[in-house]
């Protein structure tokens, strides 16, 4: 049996958040397509995981535009699954604190992931890593 | 031929929560489950609650669940249902007795997208005209008789309190006349947080939709309407 449920009043507006998330959803979903595929064809397809090593990241990371495609879809995937995470909480959970926390929860993770993932990509220099390796070899 | 419908029963008044009864009818083939729901509350057991009025597929009071899809009990054929049938009520709404469900949710909604023409010109000489492409475009929404069987399809209906897919198809069907002036407030209320952008996209609307308007669809050209007007 559902719940009763409140007269149902005039809302404020929503300001254009959620129509720009919705069409931030179309978008990224489209180009995610796009660079997943990309993705599984480059690292599993044209290369098994047997060849994939460190070499093999290191010079493909020697192109901005791998470091550009990874981190596109670093940033994409991870603020689309943040979008659908924030709309199944606002679905299923009705006290708002619970909600706030959630929400809270859900952002904190999303950015840390977000700053770790882009200094992964942004900073990884091979030659400190091979200087290094020298060095204590 | 003899079926065995299964259906969920409630009385607040003397039951904690619903159970189902079974009961065993003699119908035709070509019957409709609207046909063996009052054979039983004729002959069987008058305390069996439904809707229903028109008997034909246009009122729309008589939507319930029948093997787990919202229908209409009179436009579904025993023949095609089997000797075994569930009924129960619609989801989403408080159940006030058997299978009759409080609309006045539902309803509150559909008031809230103003469902009527709101043109404050001075009336023409004769009749506002409209070209025939013109009430082409929102043709598949004036189909809608209000039966819910969208709304309580909608799995973000069951847990969240929003448009649903009825008022959003009635609202469509004012938004895209060309007679009509109030589109700036039409997309205002649909552009709100739990307007439009509640929608997933699941599909059971359309699905469910008795009269095969394509409830996603509409809802698609709102989001659409609301994305190319305010940006």
């Amino acid at each position: 049996m559902a719940a009763v449920r409140p007269h149902i009043g005039r809302e404020r507006p929503s300001g254009g958040f959620e129509l720009y998330s919705w069409y931030f959803f179309r978008v990224s979903g489209l180009l995610l397509i796009f660079l997943a595929i990309g993705h599984v064809v480059i690292m599993h397809v044209i290369n098994t995981v047997d060849e994939i090593d460190w070499q093999f990241v290191a010079d493909r990371w020697n192109s901005p535009f791998w470091r550009a495609y990874d981190w596109l879809m670093l940033f994409l995937a991870l603020l689309h699954g943040l979008n659908g995470a924030r709309l199944a909480v606002d679905d299923y959970i009705r006290p708002q604190g619970w909600r706030v926390l959630a929400h809270s929860i859900l952002w904190t993770l999303a950015i840390v992931f977000l700053i770790i993932g882009s200094i992964a990509v942004l900073t990884f220099d091979p030659s400190r890593f091979e200087t290094l390796a020298q060095a204590g070899g | 031929m003899q079926v065995t419908l299964r259906i969920q029963r409630f009385n607040p008044e003397t039951d904690s929560k619903p159970y189902y009864r079974e009961y065993t009818v003699e119908v035709e083939p070509t019957d409709r489950v609207l046909d063996a729901l009052n054979y039983i509350k004729w002959y069987q057991d008058g305390t069996l609650t439904f809707r229903r009025s028109c008997a034909h597929g246009v009122c729309g009071s008589d939507a319930m669940r029948i093997n787990g899809r919202n229908r209409l009990a009179c436009k579904v054929l025993i023949k095609d249902l089997g000797p075994k049938i569930t009924i129960e009520p619609l989801l989403g709404f408080r159940i006030i007795r058997d299978l009759v469900v409080d609309m006045e949710p539902f309803f509150a909604q559909y008031r809230g997208v103003m469902p009527y023409l709101i043109n404050d010109e001075p009336p023409p000489v004769r009749e506002r005209l409209q070209s025939p492409e013109e009430r082409a475009i929102y043709d598949d929404t004036t189909k809608c008789i209000l039966c819910a069987c969208c709304t309580a399809a909608c799995p973000i209906f069951w847990t969240t309190e929003w448009l649903g897919p009825a008022a959003i198809v009635n609202a469509h069907r004012f938004l895209f006349d060309s007679r009509d002036r109030a589109a700036e407030e039409r997309l205002a209320i649909l552009n709100q947080k739990f307007g439009v952008w509640r929608c997933r996209t699941i599909f059971n609307c359309t699905e469910a939709c008795p009269r095969g308007i394509q409830v996603t669809n509409a809802i698609e050209q709102v989001k659409r309407r609301i994305l190319f007007e305010q940006s």
